[in-house]
């Protein structure tokens, strides 16, 4: 028997006696987070396609909605994506999933579980600057959430299109279905955030000790059936909002045509 | 029946190495129960401790090809049978010998946590309700791989600074309990060192009892810590209203 515990104790980026593919889901995280990160940064700085109004749609992209410069009344010599962007990224950047992801992708802290880290580094977690910073969360669904109210508007607003004497009537066209769908995701996302779970009901000690305990304990239980599925809801939601924008891009651009399944 | 390779660590505090072992595995077999044959058949003296084999005592904790995981609720059909089978100590705690450790530390944490303290006067009467949450938590058999997944204590050693997963689910199953009085937030805060944890789930992925440790302890209690410390409009309206919890 050799007199070295040098299998127990190794330490140091990717020392593991793991035998699985522990390496794929960081990697497929990285790949996924990178792409939405790069296609979005490109979107946002176009400035422009982002309404589609052909055959009188009216499709506005999630990442130019709320349009603040009408709302507020000014004007930016960039593109105004970047006003409001600012709030779904501090959104999901300070979300509890979206956390684990990439502590573990990014700063491989761990990469994985019973995988080693990068030597050297001292940690301190969430208790220090900046990772603190974190604790702000709820703020950030209090404004994502009046955002998301804004995407309810648009994709009630895409049911209907304008005719050729400029009355607006109701329809369907794919592109509605898109945001709609979009929408949808976003909400089950936003409503399934852990810091609401908090809010509603979960800071309670006691659900039946009065009326608004038990309404409270409703809203918990809602929440936590969204919340389960947390994950699934951020990728899922991630996903549409980009394909929503590239969908209304490609079609404010001429190069693909919103089929109407009802005019 | 076929044969499998076992790799089993094999040492004390001052030193060891895995020792190769030829088993002969029946359809069923727990790595527990492996651990036994070699036991049995041929090394007499392989440490290993373990009660109920039924996942219930908590004891048999030790890391299976690399996993955290209980070696009697682990099954030999769960991994290739061509590929050999790895059985390690828990990493994050001091051996003692072969695949046992020396899990100590957890019971001085234990100690620092103020026990359930019910208001006085109090009527015991709960709803079901009430306890659900609590319960969950009551399901954890002290297994301790949690602690020993972690990668604050396991990566960074900070034992001095943090009390580890299962800890802050104890903390969690009081302060969430109706009928206690008592509010730990500080002591979250401060010794219990909830900050240092980055919510990356380890814990949760080990947990033989299938506890939420991450969504339903620990991230709840971290909202309470942001309740009474992180959340400027609360602190200001606690300010302006005098205080209270
Ligand atoms: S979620 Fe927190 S407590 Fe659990 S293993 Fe990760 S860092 Fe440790
Ligand atoms: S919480 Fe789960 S993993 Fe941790 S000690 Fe309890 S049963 Fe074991
Ligand atoms: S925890 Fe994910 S949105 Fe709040
Ligand atoms: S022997 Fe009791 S949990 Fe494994």
């Amino acid at each position: 028997m050799s007199d070295s515990t040098a299998v127990l104790d190794r330490k140091g980026l990717g020392a593991t006696s793991r035998h699985d593919t522990w390496w794929l889901s960081p990697l497929l995280i990285f790949l996924g987070l990178v792409a939405f990160g790069i296609y979005s940064t490109w979107a946002a700085w176009q400035g422009k396609f982002y309404l589609d109004t052909v055959h009188g749609a009216d499709y506005l992209s999630p990442f130019y909605s709320p349009d603040v410069r009408s709302l507020l009344g000014i004007n930016v010599p960039f593109s105004y994506a970047f006003l409001i962007l600012w709030i779904p990224l501090g959104f999901r950047a300070t979300c509890y999933y979206y956390r684990k992801s990439y502590y573990r992708a990014f700063f491989l802290s761990p990469v994985a579980c019973a995988v080693g880290e990068p030597a050297g580094r001292k940690y301190k977690g969430e208790s220090a600057f900046p990772f603190i910073l974190q604790n702000i969360h709820r703020y950030f669904w209090y404004l994502a959430t009046i955002v998301v109210a804004f995407l309810w508007y648009d994709a009630i607003r895409a049911f209907f299109f304008a005719g050729k004497n400029g009355h607006l009537h109701f329809g369907v066209g794919v592109g509605t279905l898109i945001m709609l769908f979009n929408v949808i995701a976003l909400t089950g996302f936003s409503f399934g955030c852990n810091s609401l779970r908090h809010l509603v009901g979960g800071k309670l000690d006691c659900f039946s000790c009065s009326a608004t305990a038990r309404t409270r304990y409703k809203l918990w239980g809602g929440v936590t059936i969204l919340n389960l599925r947390h994950m699934e809801w951020a990728w899922v939601s991630l996903f549409s909002v980009g394909f929503t924008d590239l969908y209304i891009r490609l079609c404010a651009m001429g190069i693909w045509h919103d089929v109407r399944i009802i005019h | 029946m076929s044969t499998r390779l076992f790799k089993v660590w094999r040492g004390d505090k001052s030193g060891g190495q895995l020792v190769d072992y030829k088993v002969d595995v029946q359809e069923g077999m727990v790595v527990l129960d492996a651990i036994h044959q070699i036991q049995r058949e041929q090394a007499h003296d392989l440490a290993c401790r373990w009660n109920c084999k039924a996942a219930k005592c908590g004891s048999c904790s030790a890391e299976v090809n690399g996993k955290p995981a209980l070696m009697c609720k682990t099954r030999l059909d769960d991994f290739a049978e061509d590929h050999s089978i790895t059985v390690q100590p828990m990493k994050a705690f001091p051996i003692i010998r072969d695949l046992v450790t020396d899990v100590s530390w957890n019971y001085t944490v234990n100690k620092k946590i103020p026990p359930f303290t019910p208001k006085p006067d109090t009527t015991w009467l709960m709803q079901q309700r009430d306890v659900d949450r609590s319960q969950e938590f009551r399901k954890c058999i002290e297994c301790f791989l949690c602690q020993n997944v972690c990668h604050v204590l396991r990566e960074h050693d900070l034992e001095d600074n943090f009390f580890g997963p299962r800890f802050l689910v104890r903390v969690a199953s009081l302060e969430m309990h109706p009928l206690d009085s008592l509010d730990r937030t500080a002591l979250l805060k401060n010794e219990g060192g909830i900050g240092l944890c980055n919510i990356t789930k380890c814990c949760t992925e080990v947990c033989p009892e299938e506890i939420h440790i991450t969504d339903n302890a620990i991230i709840p209690m971290k909202e309470r810590v942001v309740d009474k410390y992180y959340d400027p409009i609360r602190i200001a309206l606690r300010v302006l209203t005098g205080g209270g919890k």
